[in-house]
């Protein structure tokens, strides 16, 4: 046996691996797809289709939101978590990465305890102002759930980022007379875009595609995972299932690829 | 900019120390003046403190409680580096990644709200004068790193700073590029004229760019003087040994005499030390014919290096003693050898030193 062949009977397990657990489902369900009775006019009905469009909408507006939200916690937070030592650091790095070690299913339990019926925002607010806020079980919740998941994610990613900036530049910029804004906004928020378009993409396709919070928090709130579930076991609406899922697959991966473009252009304009 | 000399401002800086929150002294307190118009080198090996320095005059760093920097008499130490006027150049140059070159140099100009139209010209009166002429749209990554050092030191000149401070602005460059840019370099702060405090490692830049240098040991100033001063009358071992080649040289001196294993080498006045320490500078040592000469010894070993031929000669000293000689005197290894020292070229060294 050649060596060449040698390396390519290597690889057959993995050949057969992918084939049979992503290949070929991912085509069964292309095809199921356009199955159904508009045939492949089922793959626009997430555009065409109101209710659709609407609860795609709602969870490109949710991801984005809360895409945006985590990118401006995280990188407060990890510029000073990277930049400061004090005692404590260590435990409370630890901490906010704990989320990393829970499923979706625990955080819509915490989000509950939190913000639910009986939670700790309603008992408080109950008390203050004679009214129990409750939004646990609505998209809101799902948004503070999000969060809590995509925060800790995105924190090591920028503190990894930060630690390898150049502290000559911030001292240039000040040097030419550049105020604490103007070298955040001209040096630093600059150099961490790299840093921001990658960790920013792994929020925005959790919040996209994550089931197990809004599972858990309500079976009707509008987002396309929870539209996917409900048409595929409530209505056994096989095609359409398939189509949503197909589109929300490809709508995601077209938004990052945006991100990924446009950023990539305004460094390349701005350098 | 006109070239006229000496303007920006005087510095002083007063008794500033610096000692790390670790507890490392960085810097024992140090008083300094630079006059207005003088280009200042610090100079001294890595961890002597010079770059804390620097960055105490910059701003970048408090001093300890009790020191104090000055520019023209105004008290600075309190005034953060955005507010001090100064212009610095980095050893990594630390252009914006971000920015084009002359987005780079106009960058402090356009912090201070100066007019677009204002600030190209001013970009291109620099672009000029630092000789980076067609790069002004390069990305900073598409420049080598000399061009580099020059968009560094046109930015921080494009702002007209009081200050101009230097941060070993050539050690990031290969040895040949950094002889040119060092010539270049000298003239250009000649022609701007403002105050520069240069920091460095290396004696030969300090030689030429320095009005005065500063050499620095372990936190503290050994010597200040000009380049003249600091290469013909070092104070210290120390110094002698930083600064150019020399021999270092334990004897006696007998009546104006230094009195050595491989002769009698008459010196100027006529001192009687039992135990002096002297440092003789190998181009200040002639090769003669063994017969006649004050001192005599043994070639150890024979470097050609081009313009003159460094002699290791052994016998004559405690040590070994290097000599250069011209390129054209034949010697050879194992053979005797004469030699004799121009009187006013023995330094003596305080002892112990």
């Amino acid at each position: 046996m050649s060596h060449r062949s040698f390396v390519w009977l290597c690889l057959l397990p993995l050949a057969v691996v992918t084939a049979a657990f992503f290949l070929l489902p991912m085509a069964r369900l292309v095809v199921t797809g356009a199955a159904g009775p508009q045939g492949l006019a089922g793959y626009l009905a997430i555009l065409t289709e109101p209710r659709y469009r609407a609860t795609l909408l709602n969870t490109v507006l949710l991801a984005t939101a809360t895409t945006i939200v985590t990118l401006i916690v995280a990188t407060v937070t990890g510029m000073f978590l990277q930049r400061h030592r004090f005692p404590g650091r260590a435990i409370l790095i630890a901490m906010l990465t704990f989320p990393l070690a829970f499923p979706g299913v625990v955080v819509g339990f915490m989000i509950i305890l939190l913000a639910g019926r009986q939670g700790l925002i309603g008992d408080f607010s109950n008390r203050v102002l004679g009214e129990k806020l409750v939004f646990a079980y609505s998209i809101y919740g799902l948004f503070l759930g999000y969060l809590y998941f995509s925060i800790p994610r995105v924190i090591l990613t920028i503190m990894a980022a930060v630690q390898k900036l150049d502290t000559g530049l911030e001292e240039a910029a000040r040097s030419l007379g550049a105020s604490p804004w103007a070298v955040q906004r001209d040096v630093v928020l600059p150099a961490l875009a790299p840093a921001f378009v990658a960790s920013g993409a792994i929020a925005f396709a959790t919040a996209m595609g994550a089931f197990g919070t809004a599972f858990t928090l309500a079976t009707n709130i509008d987002v396309l995972p929870m539209l996917i579930y409900t048409e595929f076991t409530l209505a056994a609406n096989f095609s359409i299932s398939a189509a949503l899922s197909v589109g929300l697959g490809i709508i995601t991966w077209l938004i990052l690829a945006l991100a990924r473009s446009f950023s990539g252009s305004a460094v390349a304009a701005a350098g | 900019m006109s070239a006229q000399a000496g303007h920006g401002a005087s510095v002083r800086i007063e008794a500033c120390g610096k000692t790390f929150a670790d507890g490392t002294r960085a810097l024992e307190p140090a008083t300094l003046e630079i006059a207005r118009g003088e280009t200042l080198v610090l100079l001294g090996p890595s961890g002597c403190g010079k770059t804390t320095m620097l960055r105490i005059i910059a701003g970048l760093e408090l001093p300890d409680a009790g020191g104090r920097v000055l520019f023209d008499g105004k008290d600075m130490t309190a005034v953060p580096i955005e507010r001090r006027n100064v212009g610095m150049v980095f050893q990594s140059y630390a252009l914006f990644p971000n920015m084009s070159v002359s987005d780079n140099i106009g960058y402090g100009l356009k912090i201070r709200g100066v007019s677009k139209k204002e600030r190209a010209a001013r970009i291109a009166e620099l672009v000029a004068l630092t000789n980076i002429s067609g790069l002004e749209n390069r990305r900073i990554d598409q420049l080598s790193g000399g061009q580099r050092q020059r968009v560094a030191l046109a930015r921080a000149v494009a702002i007209r700073p009081g200050l101009l401070l230097l941060d070993e602005p050539l050690t990031a460059l290969d040895a040949a590029l950094r002889d040119r840019l060092r010539g270049e370099l000298n003239r250009l702060l000649r022609a701007l004229g403002i105050t520069t405090i240069y920091v460095t490692h290396d004696q030969s830049e300090a030689m030429e760019l320095g009005d005065r240098v500063v050499v620095m040991q372990k936190g503290k100033i050994v010597q200040i003087g000009t380049p003249r001063e600091i290469y013909f009358t070092p104070n210290s071992r120390f110094v002698a040994e930083f600064i150019g080649a020399a021999n270092i040289v334990e004897a006696a001196i007998e009546n104006g005499h230094l009195v050595l294993p491989g002769g009698c080498q008459p010196i100027d006045g006529d001192a009687n030390i039992p135990a002096a320490v002297a440092m003789i500078r190998p181009e200040t040592i002639r090769v003669m014919a063994a017969e006649s000469a004050p001192l005599s010894g043994i070639i150890d070993s024979v470097s050609f290096i081009g313009d003159r031929q460094r002699l290791v000669v052994s016998g004559v000293s405690n040590r070994s003693l290097t000599v250069d000689a011209p390129n054209t005197v034949r010697a050879k290894s194992g053979e005797r050898i004469g030699l004799s020292i121009s009187p006013g070229a023995v330094r003596l060294l305080p002892p112990g030193s």
